[in-house]
């Protein structure tokens, strides 16, 4: 951009501005499409979009839900997907959709969709005072559960990024929480091939994150 | 003295709380001795209280198992 001030007169703008553009389409034509693989879809982003889901419905049985939906739609839909987008990015649009569907659906539901507005929290307080209901300036818990929900996908796609054996042992030990014995016995592993594992995926993920959110 | 590798795997351990007491005391020499593998430790806590932080939800292989029968069926 900083030749264009060097340049005067309109026509020779133009043409800067035409190479430019030329320049752009090579970068286009050299980036590899992208391209949907329905087998993979589960493997690498049901998580993530199960925990996009469950930042807005917190009912994991319905967000379950809508994520397999999402993936059916997804699938019926594959021929309209033109490869502009990435897939993940593509499948969270349609999860998107879903999520605000959802919320119609149940709202068109008479009688749930009465909302109760109760402000001030506490009911045995004497008064309608004002300044009882005024937003506490030092609450920072609406800012960090937005930062959460971001960090939260910022893990998951992460994780999504290890192998497949890693990502399993280490999702069932931190996030699911099963027992090191159980682990073992269901994958036919032993314990110190375990640890090794998640040394392994822990040390990856941290340098995952490095670079993705510090 | 344990090698460092050794010290690594008590150092996991210890994130999910699994660690002996001779096991940590064992750590605690190393992570003295070692700047490397202190530095380590210190990442390696800070992906804890992250993981903790993001509150992270994931669908058990059982269910994501259904989920691609679901869609084998529809192809």
């Amino acid at each position: 951009m900083a030749a264009l001030n060097y340049i005067s007169g309109n026509e020779k703008k133009l043409k800067v501005i035409k190479s430019n553009s030329i320049t752009f389409d090579n970068d286009k034509k050299r980036m590899p499409e992208h391209q949907l693989m329905p087998d993979k879809w589960v493997d690498l982003y049901a998580d993530y979009l199960f925990n996009y889901a469950i930042g807005r419905i917190s009912d994991a049985e319905v967000a379950k839900d809508l994520v397999q939906e999402t993936f059916m739609a997804g699938l019926k839909s594959a021929k309209n997907y033109k490869g502009d987008a990435a897939e993940r990015t593509w499948l969270i649009a349609i999860l998107k959709r879903k999520v605000i569907d959802h919320y119609r659906k149940t709202n068109s539901k008479k009688g749930k969709a009465e909302v109760r507005m109760n402000y001030s929290s506490q009911t045995d307080a004497e008064g309608d005072w004002l300044e009882e209901q005024v937003a506490d300036p030092f609450s920072s818990f609406e800012n960090s559960d937005i930062e959460n929900e971001e960090l939260g996908l910022a893990i998951q796609s992460c994780i999504a990024k290890l192998p497949k054996k890693q990502a399993l042992v280490f999702t069932m030990k931190t996030i699911q929480g099963v027992s090191t014995e159980d682990i073992c016995n269901e994958l036919d592993i032993n314990p110190s091939n375990l640890w090794v594992m998640i040394h392994r995926a822990r040390t990856a993920l941290m340098d995952c994150l490095n670079q993705n959110w510090f | 003295m344990i090698s460092c590798d050794k010290a690594a795997i008590i150092c996991n351990k210890a994130q999910y709380r699994e660690a002996t007491f001779t096991e940590k005391l064992k750590l605690r020499f190393h992570l003295f001795m070692c700047k490397t593998c202190s530095k380590a430790t210190k990442e390696n806590t800070q992906l804890t209280t992250l993981c903790q932080k993001a509150d992270l939800h994931s669908l058990t292989e059982q269910e994501k198992l259904k989920m691609k029968q679901i869609l084998d069926k529809m192809n």
